[in-house]
């Protein structure tokens, strides 16, 4: 890579070379380039799946694939995504830009970095391995719900195995990005200086502290039920088989704001510098930040409106989900607040910016829709909630990461990436992204179920559009990959600060970033 | 529902043709019970304030994109705060959440008041079928099993697929119009969930544990709903068809089915023959087995094993018939005794022993399931 390249142009790079580099690097950038790269690989693969899955819904009838292998797909894409590609994305982002946006030499536990990191392939391994042993991969759904996962294959115990070293893996990385953060920020650098993206994953590291040992927990009790002879989620031993969800969305609640707070602070940093203008309401944005991950640990159970909660559970649920609205609600005007009055230019980290607000804010609707409990009665569990989180998720999180991408790849690679490449990323992006998802609403509204390999004729139409629009979303992907690799082999040369209104320590380092920035602290005013 | 809310909602269908409507392509499913017709309206009334916000957000958003740009000149303002409008925009979004939940907490306690029902209706769910017990009320003591009737053929493609295809069943629910209904739902093997979108009804089925819910439907019609939790390789194949029909209608259809208990029970008091049982095996087989055993008797192992020279089939006859009576707990099979006939038991362990490469050339009589029965 020209990175890498460049390092030892600089010589600036002490230690191994070749393989042995990459696999004993402490080095924070280092690091943050193998997550990308690993998280890029897992996206291809999970990729792989959804349109498999695409191709076997195009038409009613089963054609490509069997019921069993189509359960495998839909349950490991949703694993592969979340696990592999999502998470392992947003702490490449933090390992590379943390240090350099608080002027910090390095994270703070560089060796454990290197663990943390170390440790997903195997996780992978296990995770996609699984496939290829008797009785295929765990087809339980990605929410791995007992009593089903109890009667899965040894492919759910690869799969429980994998979600322990992972879940290990983002507490190791969440505590060196707490540790990091709360000590080693530049003299001067308060809290309340801090740029945005500091502070969403700062919550976002307490977040996944929190609730990654539940996750655990959960998947130990399902394993426990599977082999050891214990009953926690079966009534004939004196179980209960809700107790899995309640124990699950402990978790997965919490979890989808991991998937997204990040991207708001990514968001937050590139608005403002194509607006030219600095971040409207900085300290809303951080309150904001801070209430969405407090009411995330109270509104797990509206996954659960259809379990046959007591009223006043529903009640309380819905009333707490509603009221995540709020928070959400400011971070929107916030941004169009910033881009008001601006002078807007529309490079690609911002066109994919705005791209996220707009898509991502459809998502965010729909999400208030489900949270009324007698409407998500009616779609929990058909392709509405699936349009519904594949806007966030997509829309969303995916979206913030390439604009982040696009946004930091000068500093990254030193060469700015291809403006022409990456507006025909966006463009396909945005229109196959609609194409695909936008019709499922209709798909969930009208009855259809999620998680089903064949659908009554009156579907048919929507799901071909659908999955003419997914193979679309899926090839505008090998374009980013494009984009990427045409910037770190060459291009226009990248200035320090590469973008006209780029506030931040990140771009007072040269482009490309040295290998050892911040050796001596700066001092922030 | 609000005053507000009427309006918003007849201006909407004034908006929606009739026939859009009809066809629910683009909306939930007509309803056809209150609460049903509850949902529908709040639904719409959430999706015009949604896009009323979405409108006004935006239109502020796209304006400022296309006039605010570099390109045309635009210079960058400083401002960063303003403490008013961000009171503003946190205590609306409040009001109009407010404005939301007051309907949405209404519908919730009527759908939770499952008392005083005409009839109760429990709902088992298995993979993959369900079967249905009419508890209390006009029709008591009614059961049956009720599993998709689209041919397999259709879903392979081999032939063409019809109108109804895979929301079809062999034995659908009757229930009379204007009645309240409460569902009991449960289940024997995994999660399973109980959804009718017309009236307004999904709950999921627990095994081990029983729920409820309920529905007063207002038309006679058919109605299709299917299984909305995950529940194993065939959980898109286990539909749910409701037939609401006239109190006489109903009243005629009870006595059909009491008539038909009561020759199912003269059915197996009497002595088989083995090739009448190997027929009527075949059917059953194709109905209750195939989905996992398969049509050539191979299974799909290692979750489905083969029956095609098992050990267990081949072998004592009190053994296979305990595994069809009693299933195997922990995996998809079923216990079976509590599902079909003595003589529909009897009739496909006959059927396995005597077709593919088995050739015992037993037959198994219902009175040996009976006797089973009792261990």
């Amino acid at each position: 890579m020209a990175a890498v390249m460049s390092d030892h142009a600089h010589g600036a790079h002490h230690g191994p070379t070749g393989v042995m580099r990459w696999i004993t690097t402490t080095n924070h950038k280092d690091i943050g380039t193998m997550y990308l790269v690993f998280s890029f690989i897992m996206f291809l693969s999970g990729g792989v799946m959804a349109l498999t899955i695409r191709a076997e819904l195009f038409q009613p009838g089963l054609q490509v694939v069997r019921p069993e292998f189509f359960n495998q797909l839909t349950t490991m894409h949703g694993l592969v995504m979340v696990f592999g590609a999502i998470m392992p994305a947003f702490v490449g982002f933090a390992n590379w830009q943390i240090p350099m946006m608080i002027g910090a030499s390095d994270m703070a536990f560089a060796r454990m970095n290197n663990w943390s990191f170390w440790l997903l392939p195997p996780a992978a391994l296990l995770l996609i391995g699984s496939f290829f042993v008797p009785g295929g991969a765990t087809a339980a759904g990605w929410t791995l719900y007992a009593p089903l996962s109890v009667q899965m294959g040894m492919g759910m115990d690869m799969a429980i195995f994998a979600i322990h070293i992972m879940g290990l893996s983002s507490i190791m990385g969440a505590i060196n990005i707490v540790v990091t953060i709360l000590n080693m920020r530049a003299p001067g650098m308060t809290m309340m200086k801090m740029p945005l993206f500091c502070w969403t994953w700062l919550i976002t590291a307490y977040l996944l502290i929190a609730v990654m040992p539940v996750l655990a927990g959960a998947v130990t009790m399902v394993l426990a039920d599977r082999h050891f002879g214990t009953s926690f989620f079966s009534a004939a031993g004196g179980g209960d088989p809700v107790m899995y969800q309640h124990i699950f969305w402990f978790f997965g609640h919490p979890e989808v704001y991991i998937m997204i707070l990040p991207a708001f602070g990514i968001i937050s940093q590139i608005i403002p510098t194509f607006s030219r203008k600095p971040l409207f309401g900085y300290a809303s944005m951080v309150y904001a930040t801070a209430s969405i991950a407090i009411l995330s640990f109270s509104v797990w159970a509206h996954h659960m409106f259809t379990t046959g909660m007591p009223a006043a559970g529903q009640l309380f649920f819905m009333y707490a989900t509603m009221l995540i609205a709020v928070p959400t609600g400011v971070k929107v005007f916030n941004w169009v607040a910033t881009m008001w009055r601006g002078s807007m230019t529309f490079e690609p980290p911002m066109l994919f910016a705005v791209g996220f607000i707009f898509v991502f804010t459809m998502g965010g609707f729909t999400g208030l829709i489900c949270a009324i409990a007698p409407i998500d009665i009616q779609v929990q569990d058909t392709y509405y909630v699936v349009a519904h989180f594949h806007y966030v998720l997509v829309a969303g999180s995916l979206f913030a990461l390439f604009a982040g991408a696009y946004y930091w790849l000068p500093k990254w690679t030193g060469h700015m990436p291809d403006e022409r490449i990456g507006k025909v990323h966006f463009w396909c992006s945005l229109v196959f992204f609609n194409v695909t998802f936008f019709p499922m609403h209709f798909l969930g509204l009208a009855g259809m179920p999620r998680r089903i390999p064949d659908y009554a004729l009156q579907f048919a139409d929507f799901n071909m559009l659908a999955s003419i629009g997914a193979f679309g979303f899926g090839l505008s992907q090998l374009i980013f990959l494009y984009a990427v690799v045409k910037c770190v082999r060459g291009g226009e040369k990248a200035a320090a600060r590469a973008w006209e209104g780029a506030e931040g320590l990140e771009w007072t380092v040269p482009s490309p970033a040295p290998h050892h920035t911040f050796e001596e602290a700066p001092v922030v005013r | 529902m609000s005053l507000a809310g009427r309006h918003a909602v007849a201006v909407s269908l004034a908006l929606a043709s009739p026939a859009v409507l009809a066809q629910s392509r683009y909306n939930l499913q007509p309803p056809a019970t209150g609460i049903a017709a509850q949902i529908y309206d709040m639904h719409t009334l959430m999706l015009l304030i949604c896009l009323l916000i979405f409108v006004i957000v935006f239109g502020v958003m796209f304006w400022a994109v296309v006039h605010h740009r570099k390109s045309k000149g635009a210079v960058a303002a400083h401002f960063h705060e303003n403490t008013a409008v961000e009171i503003a925009w946190t205590v609306i979004p409040i009001l109009i959440l407010l404005g939301m939940a007051w309907p949405a907490t209404k519908t919730v306690l009527e759908m939770k008041d499952t008392r005083d029902p005409d009839i109760t209706i429990k709902a088992t769910g298995y993979q993959w079928k369900w079967g249905y017990d009419y508890l209390q009320g006009e029709g008591q003591g009614i059961r049956f099993v009720s599993n998709l009737s689209t041919p397999r053929e259709q879903v392979d493609g081999k032939s063409a697929k019809g109108e109804h295809y895979l929301v079809e069943v062999d034995h659908p629910v009757v229930v009379p119009v204007g009645k309240k209904v409460r569902v009991l739902t449960t289940a024997a093997d995994v999660i399973h969930s109980w959804w009718l979108p017309a009236f307004g009804v999904k709950q999921d089925a627990i095994p081990g544990f029983i729920r409820d819910s309920w529905f007063r439907a207002d038309k006679e019609g058919v109605y299709r709903g299917n299984c909305a939790e995950l529940c194993g390789k065939d959980h898109g194949f286990m539909p749910i068809e409701v037939h609401v029909v006239s109190q006489q209608a109903y009243s005629k259809w009870v006595a059909d089915q009491q008539a038909e208990t009561a020759a199912a029970a003269s059915a197996g008091a009497r002595e088989w023959g083995l090739a009448e049982l190997v027929e009527h095996g075949a059917k059953v087989f194709a109905t209750n087995c195939v989905a996992c055993h398969q049509a050539d008797g191979k299974g799909l192992p290692p979750a489905f094993p083969p029956l095609d020279g098992s050990k267990v089939v081949l072998g004592e006859a009190a053994g296979q018939i305990a595994v069809v009576l009693n299933g195997r707990p922990g995996t998809p099979m079923a216990a079976f005794g509590k599902l079909l006939s003595d003589a529909d038991i009897a009739a496909v362990i006959t059927y396995t022993r005597n077709t593919w490469s088995n050739k015992t050339g037993e037959a198994i009589q219902p009175s040996q399931i009976a006797a089973a029965r009792g261990k």
